[in-house]
């Protein structure tokens, strides 16, 4: 097993996935031989191989620092779940 | 006469200009076609009459005047991936229950802007992650093909199954789709439809719903490898709001349909006859093979030899990127929130109960990926194995205009048929994914039926920017086919 149960454990907190118990064993199996089989890419030696960044030779496009959008803040909450006027509102975080 | 849902994109304008029938009529009898079928296909999961009789009425009097865009009047099917302006747009996750966007993908409106009608919103496997729309929350697509002798429900593929299986189904003239693995070109071949998944950055990816962007383009699916040209045409733009959209003039791509082959060299990549291949498929190729010779293309046998490492690399930089891309569904801003007892707890309710598992299991993979120390390992690793799969191409592509291969390993399966085994699904996308590692244009056309009597895809891979050659070249393809039979309908429920 590439991953054990404390690890989907972990890797699920990280992603902020609430797991039950049950899952756990079901999802240390399907992890672990996803990775098992994506381990075949240790038979490459890509230790001169750069990393693909892009389809063609292309220049970061640039534009000029000012305002393009915004104003719009009815827009933003509009799909909200919870809204107060123009604040998202979410369980208390400071005490 | 033949029924208005059975015409071509091309042979609807021109029947649109010719005042043979309104856009009002031609959007009508695909509302009622989308009515009578729905339920047995479930393609869309948002029909949108209002919205697609109110569009028809701008198109007729736009026609009326003379006036009117590249697809005026047309009706269109859109994947639920494309965000439309006051029209819920959900990726078919719960997660995004009721989104309901107050913008439009630069995509659609460039479809609007051309005058084509929207009909709906399109079922797709949850974040275009899937192969067989079995991971959609509004439930599976029916493919309309069936096996001989048989009511099985075989999927539409996916993660476009909607988009397909409308097309197919005479529920729309075209569709939009996007295609991060093979979700445009698969569900074409298992639908007996064309699909052609563009060079990235041909189409901009803004507002489109990430899946994993680098690899993510949106295309067209359509029932003539001319209508997909027309559609992409008008979907293709430089969007300066897309920093990987290219800055490259559109062309004419329905020009490139009926220049035919000669003088094209056809490369045959000698590592796709995997091992275990159905003797039918191989068969499909070879007949391919035959149809562009006599056509008067050269073929050439190339060598791609990283194509088996395609698919794993895929599935560290997929999962990597969506696990990246899907982290603000948090219950704050959009969509669902179940409620925790502190805003962690929140997060990961909301989560555990808006995602399903395929989507899951992806973002766990992901995040396993990108965690600290493991990073070289996998997402860098992966990105160096495209470098090699990339360079593969740039070498065939010295010698050849364009690479023939199957579309699938096999034609269209029944619902339920792989989803027990994630890597066995995964395994369908092992001819269609390269092309998306390497950012490079592909379509599938419809080029026979398997021996169960439901339709098989061969694909054509491009040059970066050159759909083009791909247009030319499937469009001989199409014709050494024949049109394939339209499937029985079984799904209309009567008038």
């Amino acid at each position: 097993m590439s991953v054990d149960r404390a690890t989907v454990r972990r890797i699920a907190r990280l992603a902020r996935i609430a797991i039950a118990d049950e899952e756990v064993a079901r999802l240390e199996t399907e992890l672990s031989g996803i990775l098992d089989w994506v381990a075949q890419l240790d038979e490459l030696d890509t230790s001169n191989v750069e990393p693909m960044t892009r389809v063609e030779a292309m220049t970061m496009k640039k534009r000029e620092d000012v305002v393009t959008d915004g104003f719009c803040a009815d827009d933003i909450v509009k799909n909200a779940p919870q809204v107060d006027d123009h604040y998202f509102v979410v369980p208390k975080i400071v005490e | 006469m033949t029924e208005l849902t059975d015409l071509t994109i091309a042979e609807a304008r021109k029947g649109l200009c010719d005042k043979s029938f309104s856009a009002r009529e031609l959007a009508q009898a695909h509302i009622e076609a989308i009515e009578a079928a729905n339920a047995a296909l479930n393609a869309y999961v948002l029909p949108t009459p209002e919205w697609a009789l109110e569009m028809a009425d701008a198109s007729d009097a736009r026609l009326a005047k003379g006036e009117g865009g590249a697809l005026e009047g047309i009706p269109l099917g859109i994947k639920d991936l494309f965000c439309t302006r006051g029209v819920r747009t959900t990726a078919c996750s719960h997660i995004l229950d009721g989104f309901t966007p107050t913008y439009e993908s630069t995509v659609t409106a460039n479809l609007w802007a051309e005058g084509a009608v929207m009909l709906g919103k399109l079922n797709n496997d949850e974040f275009a992650m899937g192969s067989s729309n079995e991971t959609s929350y509004y439930g599976v697509v029916a493919n309309p093909w069936r096996r001989e002798g048989s009511d099985a429900t075989l999927v539409p593929g996916g993660s476009s199954g909607g988009s397909s299986a409308a097309v197919a189904a005479r529920l729309c003239m075209g569709a939009t789709a996007t295609d991060t693995g093979g979700s445009i070109r698969q569900p074409a071949a298992f639908t007996g439809t064309v699909g052609l998944k563009p060079t990235y950055g041909r189409c901009s990816r803004w507002g489109i719903v990430a899946f994993a962007s680098s690899l993510d383009q949106a295309g067209p699916i359509a029932r003539s490898v001319r209508d997909a040209a027309i559609l992409l045409k008008a979907m293709a733009s430089h969007d300066p709001k897309d920093t990987t959209s290219a800055d490259l003039p559109v062309p004419d791509f329905e020009a490139a349909v009926g220049q035919g082959v000669k003088g094209l060299t056809i490369g045959i990549p000698k590592e796709y006859r995997v091992p275990g291949m159905a003797p039918e498929i191989e068969a499909l190729w070879q007949q391919g093979i035959e149809w562009l010779k006599a056509a008067g293309a050269d073929i050439k046998e190339v060598s791609l030899p990283h194509t088996k490492y395609a698919l794993p690399s895929y599935y560290i930089v997929a999962p990597a990127e969506a696990s990246s891309n899907l982290a603000r569904y948090d219950g704050v801003r959009y969509g669902l929130r179940e409620t925790g007892s502190d805003v962690i707890s929140m997060y990961e309710n909301t989560r555990e109960a808006g995602f399903g598992t395929e989507v899951k299991r992806r973002i766990l993979i992901g995040t396993y990926v990108l965690s600290a120390g493991y990073y070289d390992a996998y997402y860098l690793k992966a990105q160096k194995v495209r470098t090699l799969i990339k360079r593969d191409f740039d070498q065939a592509f010295a010698g050849v205009d364009a690479i023939l291969t199957p579309t699938t390993p096999g034609p269209a399966f029944a619902l339920g048929e792989k989803s027990g085994d994630p890597v066995e699904m995964y395994l369908n996308d092992i001819f269609t994914v390269t092309v998306n590692m390497a950012g490079l244009p592909g379509i599938s056309v419809p080029a026979g039926l398997s021996s169960e009597g439901t339709p098989l895809g061969l694909q054509l891979i491009g040059r970066a920017f050159d759909e083009e050659t791909l247009f030319r070249t499937a469009q001989v393809i199409e014709a050494a086919a024949g049109p394939l039979a339209k499937p029985a309908d079984w799904w209309s429920k009567a008038a």
